[in-house]
């Protein structure tokens, strides 16, 4: 049962990113994109892991494209090829090699990934418990990582501020 | 059974789409869109890999990846608006105004 679901959730997450890089209108690859995230938060629930799910729906699905989308409408983005910008299309050599290296680098990825062997991840239900909890992703991340959390919140400053004076008409 | 192979290979799947996407679109727009593919990918793994120590600390830099998504959209997306403002166009081409 698991694995069907885990396959089905995979060829939408797969299909729907092809869909992304496969067409020509920004605003579909946005629209594209939301179903792959959508997905993603379901593999996520399957592997215990509903805090990642929840915040991929909150804050990717949720803030981040809807970030995208605002600017894909605010700046009326044109299909590609009516872009008057756009002075060639993408040589093929660019093309082939590009394929080719993605290519290599799936191989490549498969064969790094793969070295651990073959274990379920479900592996008992003791530490389905421990991994889903919030209360443990809470205490850790207030802790252990209390740093890093404090960097990220300057992080968040530093693009504001940048993101402002980028988009400000006279600087 | 789900087996920690099926999502890593899933990931690299994912992580070799994106790049495909940087490749072959002329769309800053969708540039950006190929480049939150990969990042998500990476969540993935980072998520199973995880799991399967039974730890939540794939989960904690997870959290941190969408942060760091989160200021990489908001910054890269005010240099699209920055430059479409000055081009009319979406095209990378146009950036080679970045050359002073």
């Amino acid at each position: 049962m698991d694995i069907w679901l885990f396959y089905l959730f995979a060829l939408v997450i797969v299909g729907a990113s092809l869909g992304v890089i496969g067409q020509r209108s920004p605003m579909h690859s946005v629209l594209f994109l939301i179903l792959s995230f959508g997905a993603l938060a379901a593999l996520y629930v399957q592997l215990d892991s509903p805090f990642a799910a929840v915040a991929q729906i909150i804050i990717y699905a949720g803030a981040i494209m809807v970030l995208f989308l605002f600017v894909v409408m605010l700046l009326n983005a044109s299909h590609e090829d009516d872009d008057p910008g756009a002075r060639a299309p993408v040589p093929v050599g660019v093309k082939v090699s590009g394929c080719l290296l993605a290519l290599l680098l799936l191989v490549e990825l498969t064969w790094a990934l793969t070295r651990v062997g073959r274990p379920a991840v479900e592996k008992d239900a003791a530490s389905a418990d421990s991994v889903s909890s919030v209360h443990e992703i809470g205490r850790v991340l207030f802790t252990d990582y209390a740093f890093a959390f404090e960097v990220t919140s300057v992080l968040i400053l530093v693009a504001m501020i940048g993101a402002v004076v980028l988009a400000k008409r006279k600087v | 059974m789900v087996t920690l192979d099926h999502y890593l290979i899933l990931s690299a799947l994912l992580f070799a789409i994106g790049t495909v996407g940087v490749f072959l679109r002329r769309n800053i727009i969708t540039l950006l869109l190929s480049v939150e593919i990969m990042l998500n990918a990476v969540n993935l793994t980072f998520v199973a890999v995880g799991r399967y120590l039974g730890s939540v600390d794939g989960q904690i830099i997870v959290f941190f990846v969408m942060t760091v998504a989160a200021a990489e959209a908001a910054v890269g997306l005010a240099l699209v608006i920055a430059i479409f403002r000055h081009g009319e166009t979406l095209s990378p081409d146009a950036f080679t105004s970045l050359k002073w």
